[in-house]
């Protein structure tokens, strides 16, 4: 039997201790890459915004590779709380394709998990792109996803912004992962 | 060869959608979870060791700028971070937080009449060693009224958050206190239905690790999610 420890709730009060100031800022100026800004707002199964989530991020860069140290440069890393209205956001760069092992490669995307009270365990999902359509179909992640749900997982470009608004319940609810 | 994390075995993690904790009723997903392959997105994570190791924090009980030493017992919290195959997690990060002796967060939403205490933000950061160990000093937090349901009673726990080696290692937890009896009691521990699975929450009074005349140590080991090395072709 599996020894693991079992998750529990990050409660309402998680910003005294994953409080990150500058989490939201992913990118620092002198990375190479496209700039984009992911916004969205988290929203609830009567669709009333989450004003108690945090989200964070995981990315790889512009060329489709993973930095875990934060000082070697781009970190690919962020965490936003959310406003009163639900709303997060994160200045990053456009990541690149991620290979697969055999050498196949992913869309573009963002790793993205949603913690808050009233979750015990956390949320994983993946933010992909409109713009990258064409990858979409070869996605070894996506293939997983039933074609009509596809769509909770594209951020929409508005101005010059890509919007990824996360619902925990309901029509529209976003697709979560099993990892 | 390629890097996969096993299913986590039904059971261990609560279900969301626990209907005796309220604040799941409007936030619990309601479709299934879709199971996915661990491509490198899942199998590599952000470290945040070097960084938060110069900011460590392992003294709750003197916070800087503080005048004073916080209220409350005094404990030491220790344990061994290690995935399920019994290896150490090493260098990685354990962010701590927790009501102060009273049982009141130094948090604007937190609404209990309890005092607030000057010398305790209840903060803490902390990065394991080569051996998977750490250690933090703290005070024992406070049991504390919330509004789920009538007259009811948070358990003593302290808020947990690891990141272990992957994007899929990921946990967010509480640590429980022996023999409290208000833990029978609570939906959010109780929200795992195994006795001998939630009981992995609760810490085990540690007498050869407490100090004389200073404090009392209390051990809790983590156990994350580890990695197995297998051909793609089974994990895609």
């Amino acid at each position: 039997m599996s020894g693991l420890t079992p998750s529990q709730t990050v409660g309402p009060f998680f910003s005294i201790g994953l409080n990150w100031p500058t989490g939201w800022r992913v990118a620092m100026d002198h990375n190479a890459g496209p700039r984009i800004t992911l916004r969205g707002r988290v929203f609830d199964g009567d669709g009333v915004p989450v004003p108690d989530a945090l989200i964070e991020i995981w990315q790889a860069d512009g060329e489709g590779r993973y930095h875990a140290e934060r000082e070697l440069g781009f970190c690919g890393t962020g965490r936003c709380a959310v406003d009163e209205q639900g709303v997060f956001r994160f200045e990053t760069r456009k990541p690149g394709r991620v290979p697969l092992p055999d050498g196949r490669l992913q869309a573009p995307h963002i790793n993205l998990l949603v913690l808050a009270r009233g979750l015990l365990q956390h949320l994983y999902t993946r933010v992909y792109f409109t713009a990258d359509a064409a990858t979409h179909d070869d996605d070894a992640v996506l293939a997983c996803v039933p074609p009509a749900r596809r769509a909770t997982l594209l951020a929409q470009p508005v101005g010059d912004e890509q919007v990824f608004d996360i619902h925990l319940q309901g029509g529209h609810e976003t697709v979560f992962f099993a990892l | 060869m390629h890097r996969v994390f096993a299913p986590v075995p039904a059971g261990v993690y609560p279900a969301n959608a626990t209907p005796a904790y309220r604040s799941s009723a409007k936030r619990a997903p309601q479709q299934p979870l879709v199971a996915i392959p661990h491509t490198p997105s899942e199998i590599c994570g952000p470290r945040f060791n070097r960084v938060m190791a110069r900011g460590a924090l392992h003294d709750l009980t003197r916070p800087s700028g503080a005048e004073g030493e916080a209220l409350g017992q005094r404990i030491i919290v220790q344990g061994r971070v290690t995935d399920e195959h019994g290896r150490p997690e090493r260098q990685t990060l354990i962010e701590v937080w927790q009501a102060n002796a009273a049982g009141r967060y130094l948090h604007d939403g937190d609404r209990h009449d309890a005092p607030l205490d000057p010398n305790f933000s209840g903060a803490g950061a902390v990065v394991t060693d080569d051996d998977g160990c750490y250690q933090f000093l703290t005070i024992e937090p406070g049991i504390y009224p919330w509004g789920n349901h009538y007259n009811a009673w948070r358990p003593k726990h302290i808020h947990f958050s690891l990141f272990g080696s992957a994007w899929a290692t990921r946990l967010v937890t509480q640590m429980y206190f022996p023999a409290d009896p208000t833990l029978s009691l609570d939906p959010i521990f109780m929200g795992i239905d195994d006795r001998s699975t939630r009981e992995r929450l609760v810490s085990c009074f540690d007498p050869e690790q407490s100090v004389p005349d200073h404090a009392l140590a209390y051990r809790f080991d983590i156990v994350l999610r580890g990695a197995l090395e297998i051909p793609w072709e089974q994990g895609a």
